[in-house]
């Protein structure tokens, strides 16, 4: 097996044990990402020289950078990275060199891990095939002529082509665990303010959190407890000792109350989808979980509050973007006219369309119709989750409603797009912890489908419990076939 | 026609002296090389957070409890959004519906009547940057080009507004003097008008009792004089509309300090919408009791409090004076401890007229003045040791130098003669010299008096006791009268 094929946690341990050095591990990746990003177009950003470089001072070995030490990681291009251009895939910033490092990116800097590159995504992380970036689409491994999924459609599709061992996506309405469910990986999306906001390029603050896009379970584990604890730059952030999520992975599920949840699982799923969710409850039941069914009623609204929310958010996050400090700046004949100008030229058309739902939402006159209204349903749906743990541990879903779709299906038609977050958006309005995990492929098309685990706010100990266990038991070996082409 | 009413309300600015910024770590001060204080948090940069400064909070909350304020338990800040060039974010961070402070009272005494002005809301929020639009007298329509200066940006900002409970400009530009004291006592900020820390904006309407008048919004005061100048243009400007039958178009209006106007400023694009919502990069705020409890005892005596106090000794008018600032008031009272021969009064008399005169317009921290120097000076004063007139120029000489009183006067030989013998022997010697002068007076005549109270005081070399000299001379030239 060559070593980007390797998962993260095992290539820790090789290098830890010195039978491979941290340079000739970011090497194969890099000389990976050569071969196939061609096809599949993952990275907005390469940056092979700093990786080396950073490979080399973990070899060195004179300083102890901790267990990940030497094992590279790409990230999403919403991540800032001080020095290397940060664009969210927008034409806004793709000339933006952050003069800082967020604090997720810092953390894995200083754990010793080389950063191979900035991977694409849909302009400000909004949308779900990554075919809103302004520079390029990414391919999903498992059929080119298809969408990886997004926001976060490169890092996944980074991950399941092997150019990266793995990665940090965001997920606002599920561009972690949609992504990851679409390139058959592990996407987790951490509980609201577990990881730290701070340099994540904001789309709804709210909702963004950062998370791990990963080969397997175990990866996941290591990685968020790389990025998790709290933050003092971060007030959202919270305060706490972090679990050992490596720890937590063992022990199996027998006993474990686990809830279907009605509204998310049954109709409007594609067949291989549902099929598949339905063999993965099997298998559940088959480690021993109860099983039961649960009725969530406010998860329908779950899109139409989400969508009076984040854009309501991203109007006022985006609201920076003016050409007077930083990025893009279109001149013109007074200082309202260059504003208007350069964010004329400088967001993409999902990016406008957010903007003004999200500014009519706060308007003077519609702010309690609408953004006072979605607010108070979203006590609703907190509300509904909580009743549901009452009688489950967790609850499951698929983590979308259909396997990866071809580029330009749902382009033209925005609100059949937003719905391919349906399953996963009610976890983010509930600031809860979700994960998707692969559980098989669909038979009519061949492609990955993602089962989700969603857990209470910060309890992704029982949830990465629970995914390991299915995990151990599916053993889904496929790959897409780009895999086997090196 | 019926009387006119003037009702008057004030929004106020005070920018706190913290170390910091609002929300990230920049130092806060005046000027300075334009985008010297400025990081990535204050310039807005993406990706960035803010983290509120707590002092600021404490400050802010201090301010609230000696306003007499309600204290909120939950308080949140919201987003005021709006596109300025000199404001990084494009919107501001500010509070809603829920200030730190609400429904508080001071009472203002003008003219021995006590009104009481309600405090609507304190709150915080964070100040901009400053434009300077080049080619259009300063106005960014039409700008040749604009420079931005992000060193004020994220300074962290309280808001004061008023109730409509004034009734003139007198009593406005009273309570806008007594805030800035209570700010002063507090120590939580510079309160300097001229240099922005203190920004003072007015709303005024003139109606005839019982009716409602169409209320101006006036800006650009910088002094608590050019607040009571602008508010009587403007409460006249109103009331010559009324009398003339025209109607008072709400407005905003620009005091134009030298013509001495208000003038209509460019209508803002529309009315705008600032789209306020809940801030979510940041917590709600919720003081604990002890924490209130604590903020309460730190909280020093007021000026309205020391006012009444000190004028026991010093009389009201001077206790006004002295009490304008913490700083002057206790160097007062440390003052009147130091001083062993002079009283009080005496002591008040010294710093409220010949200190204060003498400074003009330096502050007293600039100076290397202290209260045991005015002792000095006051009780060689009182003792008869040096005149009033010495002991202003002893003061003038400590000021500058910071050198003790009684190494002055040794050096310059300043001393008063007191002793009798010497002084009949100096008012023999001008009688002598202006014998002309001196029959005048016996004559009767009393313009050439002071002529020869000056010509006495000159053989003294100007160390004469002036008491003295004017008696012996009136012993001397007009024995009858006596």
């Amino acid at each position: 097996m060559d070593l980007w094929q390797q998962t993260g946690a095992a290539l820790a341990g090789m290098i830890r044990k010195r039978e491979v050095s941290s340079a000739e591990v970011t090497e194969s990746v890099i000389e990976r990402m050569e071969e196939v990003e061609e096809s599949i177009h993952a990275f907005v950003t390469q940056t092979a020289p700093s990786a080396r470089a950073k490979a080399q001072l973990v070899d060195a070995g004179e300083q102890d950078f901790g267990p990940l030490a030497g094992v590279p990681v790409a990230l999403k291009d919403i991540i800032c990275t001080k020095g290397i251009r940060s664009t969210a895939s927008s034409k806004m910033l793709e000339n933006y060199v952050p003069p800082y490092s967020a604090t997720v990116a810092a953390r894995l800097e200083a754990a010793g891990m080389p950063m191979t590159g900035k991977t694409n995504l849909d302009e400000f992380a909004m949308g779900s095939s990554t075919e809103n970036s302004a520079f390029f689409t990414t391919a999903n491994p498992w059929d080119t002529s298809r969408v990886p999924g997004g926001s976060s459609g490169g890092s996944a599709a980074a991950v399941a082509s092997g150019q990266a061992i793995w990665s940090l996506g965001t997920d606002t309405g599920g561009s972690i665990r949609q992504p990851a469910a679409l390139c058959g990986v592990v996407g987790l999306k951490p509980t609201y303010g577990l990881v730290s906001r701070y340099g994540l390029i904001a789309f709804a603050s709210s909702l963004d959190q950062a998370g791990p896009i990963t080969r397997d379970v175990t990866d996941a584990a290591l990685l968020l407890q790389a990025i998790a604890g709290h933050d003092p730059r971060d007030s959202t952030s919270l305060p706490g000792e972090v679990p050992d999520y490596g720890a937590a992975l063992q022990g199996g599920i027998d006993g474990l109350r686990i809830g279907v949840v009605k509204e998310i699982s049954g109709e409007g799923l594609q067949d291989g989808v549902r099929a598949k969710f339905q063999e993965a409850v099997a298998l559940l039941e088959g480690l021993g979980a109860q099983i039961g069914e649960v009725s969530l009623p406010t998860f329908e609204y779950g899109i139409d509050i989400y969508y009076l929310i984040a854009p309501a958010e991203a109007s006022s996050n985006l609201a920076r973007y003016d050409g007077v400090r930083y990025g893009l700046r279109v001149d013109a004949k007074d200082v309202i006219s260059m504003n208007s100008l350069t964010r004329a030229t400088g967001f993409g058309p999902e990016v406008k369309r957010r903007i003004m739902l999200g500014t009519y939402s706060l308007s003077a006159g519609y702010y309690d119709a609408y953004y006072g209204k979605a607010q108070k349903a979203r006590t609703l749906i907190i509300r509904d989750f909580a009743r549901a743990y009452k009688d489950f541990d967790l609850l499951i879903s698929p983590s979308s409603p259909t396997t990866a779709f071809r580029f330009g299906e749902k382009t033209d038609d925005p609100l059949t797009m937003y719905l391919s977050d349906i399953c996963n958006v009610p976890t983010s309005l509930a600031g809860a912890a979700a994960i998707s995990v692969p559980c098989g492929l669909a038979s009519e098309d061949g492609l990955p489908v993602g089962l989700q685990i969603m857990a209470k706010p910060l309890d992704e100990s029982t949830m990465l419990r629970a995914a390991y266990a299915f995990e151990q038991e599916l053993a889904f070996s496929a790959k897409p076939p780009i895999w086997g082409a090196s | 026609m019926k009387d006119l009413v003037t009702t008057i309300g004030l929004e106020i600015h005070v920018q706190l002296r913290t170390a910091t910024k609002m929300f990230c770590g920049c130092a806060v001060a005046f000027a300075g090389e334009p985008n010297s204080r400025v990081c990535e948090v204050c310039l807005g940069h993406p990706g960035t957070l803010p983290v509120p400064n707590e002092v600021a909070l404490e400050f802010t909350t201090k301010i609230a409890l000696a306003l007499g304020c309600d204290i909120a338990r939950h308080s949140i800040f919201h987003r005021k959004n709006y596109f300025y060039p000199d404001m990084p974010k494009n919107y501001q961070i500010s509070q809603y519906d829920i200030p730190v402070g609400s429904r508080g009272a001071v009472d203002i005494e003008v003219n021995d009547t006590i009104h009481t002005v309600g405090i609507t809301r304190v709150h915080l929020e964070e100040d901009t940057g400053k434009s300077l639009h080049a080619g259009t007298g300063g106005r960014i329509h039409g700008a040749e080009y604009s420079l931005e200066d992000f060193n004020r940006a994220g300074t962290p900002l309280v808001e004061i507004v008023t109730e409509p409970d004034i009734p003139s400009p007198d009593v406005a530009r009273a309570f806008a003097t007594e805030l800035r004291a209570i700010m002063d006592y507090l120590e939580v900020s510079d309160v300097r008008m001229e240099e922005g820390s203190m920004r003072v904006d007015a709303n005024i309407s003139v109606a005839p009792t019982g009716e409602r008048g169409t209320k101006a919004e006036v800006k650009n005061m910088n002094s608590l004089r050019s607040v009571y100048r602008a508010l009587v243009y403007e409460e006249k400007r109103q009331r010559e509309l009324i009398a003339d039958g025209g109607p008072v178009d709400q407005s905003t209006r620009h005091w134009d300090e030298k013509a001495g106007v208000t003038k209509p400023l460019r209508s803002k694009e529309e009315a705008f919408d600032y789209r306020y919502f809940p801030e979510p990069d940041l917590v709600p705020i919720e003081p604990s009791v002890e924490w209130l409890r604590q903020l309460r005892e730190e909280i020093p005596e007021l000026p309205a409090e020391r006012r009444k106090r000190l004028a026991v000794h010093a009389g009201p008018a001077a206790a006004a004076v002295l009490t304008s600032s913490k700083m002057i008031a206790d160097f007062y009272e440390e003052t009147v401890s130091a001083a062993r021969k002079a009283d009080p009064k005496q002591v008040a008399n010294l710093v409220a007229n010949d200190l204060l005169g003498l400074l003009a317009e330096r502050s007293l921290a600039d100076t290397a003045a202290t209260p045991a120097h005015l002792a000095e000076v006051a009780d060689l004063v009182a003792g008869g040791d040096i005149s009033k007139s010495q002991g202003n120029e002893v003061l003038t000489e400590v000021l500058l130098s910071g050198r003790a009183p009684a190494e002055i006067i040794a050096e310059r030989g300043i001393s008063q003669v007191s002793d009798t013998s010497e002084i009949e022997a100096a008012v023999d010697n001008a009688i002598a010299e202006n014998a002309g002068v001196a029959e005048r007076i016996t004559a009767g005549e009393d313009k050439p008096f002071g002529f020869m109270v000056g010509q006495v005081m000159k053989v003294t070399g100007g160390r004469g006791n002036p008491a003295m000299i004017n008696e012996l001379l009136r012993k001397r030239l007009r024995p009858e009268a006596r």
